[in-house]
C-alpha cells in the first residue's frame, strides 16, 4: 500500500527560504538549493515551495529557482504562489514541478481549478486551506503570505473542500493557521471534522514540534501526508528521524 | 545513442530528460518523426490526460511513426496509456500498442483519487528483484493485471506498475521522480536492448 508522506515546506522570500511564527517576523533560514537536496537525501518523500513573496505582492513566483530545484532533486515538489492562470501552471509544471498549490486565486475564481484540472490532470492541482478556527467555526483565510496582507473569507473549510474537489481538485493542504511555528502538535481536531468530507489525498500543515506529533496525526486522523518547516530547518529533527519514529509505531512509510 | 523525449505538451519534460541525462544518455526533445525513429531509445512522457496527449500525438502525425518503432519504447504515466488500446480518462481510444484498457480508481472510504505518493512495487519475474522499491506515483487511472504486467503494486487492488510488449515499456510511476530506484529502472529500460529478443 502507498505510504504516508513526510514533506518539508520551504516559505521562500527573494530567493531565500525563510520561516516565522504564526505568518509572520520571517527570518532567513537558508538557501533554497541547498535545502532541497538535504532534504531530499534525508528521505522526504516531495517538497513544497511557498513563494510568499509572489503572492502578497500580485507578483508571479520567480521561475528560475523552480528549475534550478528540478536539477538537484529527484523527488517531486510542488510550487505554490501567485500563480492565477493556466500559462502561469503550464510554465511551472515544465521547468520541472510536479504540482502547483493555488490558495487565494482559487477563493477568488473557483472554475480556475475546474481548468487547471482539465489541462493538467488533477493530480497537478492542489489546493492549499489556510484555515483560522474563529469562533468555533473554521474559516479560510486569503493572502496568508504576511500578517499585513492577510484577511478572513466567510467560507467554511467544510464547505471549500467539497467544492475544491467537485472542481477536480487532486490534494488539498489543510494549514491551521493558528498552529503555524509554533510547534505544539498538528490540529487533530480540524482534521478530523474535514476528513469524512475528503475523497482526495489530504496534508496536515502547522504545528509539528517533534515525532509524536507525526504518530499522532497519522494514527488520529485519514490524513494522506504531514508537511513540517520549522523542526527541520532548525535541525531539531532530520526527515530520517522522524521516519525511523513512525516506522517502530507501525506507521507505514518509505525508507 | 539518443534518447528522444517526445513532448506532448503539459509535461514534466525537463525532469525526465535530466534523469535520462544522469545516466550519461543524450537527449533531445522533440516532435519531429524522423528523430524519433532515429533515436536509440524513445521516451513517451505523461503529465497531463489521456485525450491531450493522444491529440498532441495525432497533430504532429506521430502515431503511425510510434507504431513502427523497433527500439525500445517507454511510455510514463499518461504516456503508458496512450500506449494501450482505450482508457476512461475523457473516453479515449489510444495507440493499441499494448493489448488492454486503462480504467478509474473508484474512490471510497479507503481509497482516495488520486493516488498520489510512494507505493511498493513488486516484479513478477525474480530475475528483477533489485528493482523491487517504492516509486512515487500520482494517478487517477491504472492499468489492470495483465499478462504483459512487468510489476504490481497494490492501491486496494492490485494493477499493474510496469508493463511490457515486445520493444514497448510502460511504467504508472514517474521514475525521473522515484530518487534511486527510478534510476535503477532506468538502467533497466535502457539495458533492454540486449535482452529484448527473448520476448
Amino acid at each position: 500500500m502507498i505510504t504516508k508522506r513526510i514533506i518539508p515546506c520551504l516559505d521562500v522570500k527573494e530567493d531565500k527560504v525563510v520561516k516565522g511564527v504564526k505568518f509572520k517576523n520571517h527570518k532567513i533560514v537558508g538557501s533554497i538549493l541547498d535545502l532541497a537536496e538535504k532534504y531530499s537525501d534525508d528521505g522526504a518523500d516531495e517538497l513544497v515551495f511557498y513563494d510568499i513573496s509572489a503572492s502578497t505582492k500580485g507578483a508571479i513566483v520567480n521561475r528560475d529557482w523552480v528549475s534550478r530545484i528540478a536539477e538537484v532533486i529527484n523527488i517531486p515538489f510542488c510550487v505554490a504562489g501567485g500563480i492565477k492562470t493556466l500559462d502561469d501552471a503550464r510554465e511551472i509544471l515544465n521547468l520541472g514541478a510536479d504540482k502547483i498549490s493555488i490558495n487565494t486565486p482559487a477563493l477568488d475564481n473557483p472554475k480556475l481549478i475546474k481548468q487547471l484540472s482539465n489541462e493538467f490532470g488533477s493530480q497537478c492541482v492542489v489546493i492549499g486551506m489556510d484555515v483560522k478556527i474563529i469562533d468555533n467555526k473554521a474559516y479560510l483565510f486569503a493572502k496568508t503570505g504576511s500578517e499585513k496582507t492577510a484577511y478572513s473569507t466567510d467560507i467554511l473549510a467544510t464547505d471549500w473542500i467539497v467544492k475544491v474537489q467537485e472542481l477536480g481538485a487532486g490534494e488539498v493542504v489543510v494549514n491551521a493557521m493558528g498552529q503555524d511555528g509554533v510547534k505544539n502538535g498538528y490540529d487533530i481536531e480540524l482534521l478530523q471534522s474535514l476528513e469524512s468530507k475528503c475523497s482526495i489525498p489530504m496534508i496536515a500543515s502547522g504545528g509539528a514540534g517533534g515525532p509524536d506529533d507525526f504518530i499522532n496525526v497519522f494514527n488520529q486522523t485519514d490524513v494522506d501526508g504531514a508537511l513540517a518547516a520549522s523542526i527541520f530547518h532548525r535541525n531539531e529533527f532530520s526527515v530520517g528521524q522522524i521516519k525511523e519514529a513512525l516506522k517502530a509505531n507501525k506507521i507505514n512509510v518509505r525508507i | 545513442m539518443t534518447v528522444a523525449i517526445i513532448d506532448c505538451g503539459g509535461a514534466n519534460l525537463r525532469s525526465v530528460q535530466r534523469a535520462v541525462e544522469l545516466r550519461n544518455m543524450k537527449t533531445i526533445i522533440t516532435n519531429d518523426r524522423n528523430v524519433v525513429s532515429n533515436a536509440s531509445f524513445v521516451i513517451l512522457p505523461g503529465v497531463g490526460s489521456a485525450n491531450s496527449v493522444m491529440n498532441n500525438l495525432i497533430t504532429n502525425n506521430l502515431v503511425p511513426t510510434i507504431k513502427n518503432l523497433t527500439q525500445p519504447v517507454l511510455g510514463i504515466c499518461i504516456g503508458m496509456h496512450v500506449l494501450f488500446d482505450h482508457s476512461e480518462e475523457h473516453d479515449t481510444e489510444c495507440m493499441g500498442i499494448i493489448a488492454g484498457n486503462i480504467k478509474k480508481f473508484k474512490a471510497d472510504i479507503n481509497t482516495k483519487v488520486p493516488q498520489m505518493g510512494w507505493n511498493k512495487v513488486t516484479f513478477i519475474n525474480s530475475c528483477e528483484d533489485k528493482l523491487n522499491d517504492h516509486y512515487y506515483f500520482a494517478n487517477s487511472y491504472y492499468s489492470p493485471i495483465y499478462d504483459h504486467t512487468l510489476a504490481a503494486a497494490d492501491y486496494n487492488l492490485p494493477y499493474s506498475a510496469a508493463v511490457q510488449t515486445n520493444n514497448y515499456y510502460g511504467c504508472q510511476f514517474h521514475p525521473e521522480k522515484s530518487s534511486q530506484a527510478g534510476q535503477r529502472f532506468l538502467d533497466y529500460f535502457f539495458n533492454s536492448n540486449e535482452d529484448i529478443t527473448r520476448y
